[in-house]
């Protein structure tokens, strides 16, 4: 036995050297991740960096003043219009985020633990709205919500109201119903996710020690869904604070939010340096705003005991 | 031991669509017994014990728990408790918040919460590891968390869903022995699955032996061992030689067999006994068989030839021929006499018990 093993021991080398450092473990991980890393750079951090260099200059009617100034930080952080526009958004990412998860929580409990075999044909039942341009969406719900559709048709047959009320479209809360309708499955989602993958067991376990249905949904399964639930909040909240369409569609006078304003300065009025501003700006604000929400859940989830 | 019942199983069916899990059985479980349901996987023994957890319902028949039927209560407002296989402790609660899970229910107020959270895990050797995570617990650990969790509730039967399997062989002995004290100083039905003939034999005061959905035999350790009613069995708890017998006579409760090498011998009947033209089988365990060495003699003894040999550190199995046998005998002997150096092939003389034969219904 051991003969034959000497003999492959003492074979020379016969593999051909190559550059030493192309062989480096370090160079073979750099190597790896550049295609990447390239895509990230070119279409993440150079966007990026050319907004917040933007936000220190001045836009002088055609071109733009490249003097340091904090003067667009200002106008964007104390004139009463941005504020308001930025508290109001802020406010509407928060209720859509709070209800699409209320109500995206039971549908991926029902599939998660009453799905049986077809769990994959639920959840993609569930992505079947959304084969359907957005634009439709938001259209359907103005034939829903408008002066004349369907939801005044309704009151009006059942008695409830005399005449059409306006009060559904072109406000504020249009727009929290139609991006709630928007984000569904996407909170469905990570919230299904984090529900699979909690052992069964537990629940028998909790069942075993004496808790009825709702006392171990409280202290067992809610409690170990809130990473699902964080990142369906997260994947909610981050864009809709930056939706521009749904409030120009359906969100009338009432419902216009910060990214209208962004859009604005970028397009007609022209003022770049105040638009960036804006949006770097709402991307503090938003990642202060997700990073509380998740102290928050997490701290609700450490509560429940 | 106290004799009166604590869990009554009977005639308890469980059908899925044509499959029984479970048919047609009875069973009668004492107050303050160590009592195990062996078998292999799929035999029923895990079933039998979910549905007197209450996690599954019997499709016929009734399980009642300390007099109480059982039939319509669901699992969380029984008297009795569960240490899962899986252990199941909750992740996100440390060792003393995942012990007291069920006290906080019955609002027993902080102090004696603390006192009883503190005397189940001094019971199970976990005192002052109270505040570490469930996350930072070895295998044994988190076994002894779901033994103190399930204890604390001072239920009237605590159920162990093999309990031990998925723990390494030596912290496995250990356990068996502090399982055996623990549930002698508590006093409580204890009823353990398993598939292990070693742990059930070393930690139970009974056995039931399952198969098929069907309990096989229930019995005392030594007695499902040295007295095992049918082949399954005596094969499942063991080594066991089986050798084919020739029915001389079958009275009520005994027999007397005749086989080439033992001659004619005397047997308690098996009850599951059936004469169907076959003959019968008779069994006897490779260690109730003894190497004669050199000239020594015995009032029983069998001749035969070595044809292969195992060697097992401290034992040695030999495979022995003997003329007349369908099939060789195993035989196990220990090494301090040098049965590891006996050559295949050699000539050799086996000493044995009458009392240790014993009669197998097929």
């Amino acid at each position: 036995m051991t003969a034959p093993a000497e003999g492959i021991a003492a074979l020379p080398v016969v593999r051909k050297q190559r550059n030493p450092v192309l062989q480096s473990e370090a160079a073979r991980g750099l190597g790896l991740i550049s295609p990447t890393f390239i895509y990230a750079v070119i279409f993440l951090v150079i966007p990026i960096v050319l907004v917040i260099a933007n936000s220190f200059w001045t836009q002088n009617y055609l071109t733009i003043d490249r003097t340091f100034t904090l003067e667009n930080y200002r106008i964007a952080l104390t004139d009463p219009i941005y504020r308001d526009l930025l508290m109001r958004s802020l406010w509407i990412s928060l209720l859509v985020s709070f209800f699409t998860v209320v109500l995206a929580y039971p549908i991926a409990f029902f599939i998660s633990f009453h799905g049986g075999k077809h769990k994959g044909l639920w959840l993609f039942l569930i992505t079947i709205p959304f084969w359907t341009s957005y634009l439709l969406r938001v259209m359907s719900w103005k034939v829903i919500l408008g002066y004349n559709g369907v939801l005044n048709a309704t009151l009006m047959g059942l008695g409830i109201t005399n005449g059409p009320s306006d009060a559904f479209l072109y406000n504020t809360s249009a727009v929290v119903i139609t991006l709630t309708h928007a984000w569904a499955t996407f909170a469905v989602l990570p919230i299904f996710v984090s529900l699979e993958k909690i052992d069964r067991s537990l629940v028998e376990a909790a069942t075993d020690l004496g808790d009825g249905p709702l006392r171990r949904f409280l202290r067992i399964t809610l409690p170990l869904s809130a990473p699902g639930i964080i990142s369906a909040t997260l994947i909610v909240m981050i864009p809709t604070v930056g939706d521009f369409v749904t409030p120009r569609l359906v969100g009338g006078k009432d419902g216009v939010m910060i990214a209208n304003a962004i859009q604005a300065q970028f397009g007609k009025a022209a003022n770049w340096p105040l638009g960036a501003a804006l949006s770097v700006t709402t991307m503090a604000v938003v990642t202060a705003m997700a990073a509380s929400v998740v102290l928050v859940i997490r701290m609700a989830a450490r509560r429940i005991r | 031991m106290p004799e009166r019942s604590m869990i009554e199983i009977s005639r308890v069916t469980r059908s899925y669509g044509a499959f029984k899990a479970l048919d047609e059985t009875s069973l009668t479980i004492r107050e303050g017994e160590f009592f195990s349901l062996l078998g292999p996987s799929g035999c029923g023994k895990t079933t039998l014990l979910r549905m007197i957890a209450g996690f599954d319902t019997p499709t016929s028949g009734s399980i009642s728990v300390d007099g109480q039927p059982m039939d319509g209560i669901p699992a969380n407002r029984r008297p009795t408790n569960m240490v899962f296989q899986s252990y199941a402790i909750f992740p996100h609660l440390n060792v003393e918040q995942n012990v007291c899970y069920g006290l906080k229910r019955l609002r027993l107020g902080a102090d004696e919460e603390k006192r009883r959270v503190e005397e189940a895990l001094s019971q199970v050797s976990l005192t002052g590891l109270g505040k570490r995570g469930a996350t930072e617990l070895s295998g044994g650990q988190r076994q002894r968390v779901a033994l103190a969790r399930a204890l604390v509730m001072r239920p009237k039967v605590l159920l162990l869903d093999e309990p031990l399997s998925a723990l390494d062989k030596k912290l496995r002995e250990q356990m068996q022995v502090e399982l055996r004290r623990l549930q002698q100083a508590v006093g409580i039905t204890f009823i353990l699955v398993t598939h292990d003939q070693y742990e059930a034999l070393a930690m139970s005061d009974r056995i039931a032996v399952m198969f098929g959905g069907k309990i096989a035999q229930v019995a005392s350790p030594k007695e499902i061992y040295q007295r095992p009613v049918n082949c399954q069995v005596a094969d499942f708890l063991g080594g066991m030689n089986f050798v084919k017998a020739e029915i001389v006579e079958e009275n009520g409760a005994s027999m007397i067999l005749d086989t080439p090498g033992f001659g004619r011998v005397k047997t308690d009947k098996p009850a599951a006994f059936v004469r169907n033209g076959k003959g019968a089988t008779l069994g006897i365990r490779p260690e109730r068989l003894r190497v004669l060495w050199d000239d020594a003699t015995d009032k029983y003894e069998v001749a035969g030839k070595v044809v292969d040999r195992h060697y097992f550190g401290e034992i040695t199995h030999l495979v022995i021929e003997i003329p007349g046998f369908d099939k060789p005998l195993s035989v196990t002997e220990t090494n301090n006499f040098g049965a590891d150096d006996i050559p295949v092939g050699a000539p050799i003389r086996l000493a044995y018990d009458p009392d240790a034969l014993v009669a197998l219904a097929d």
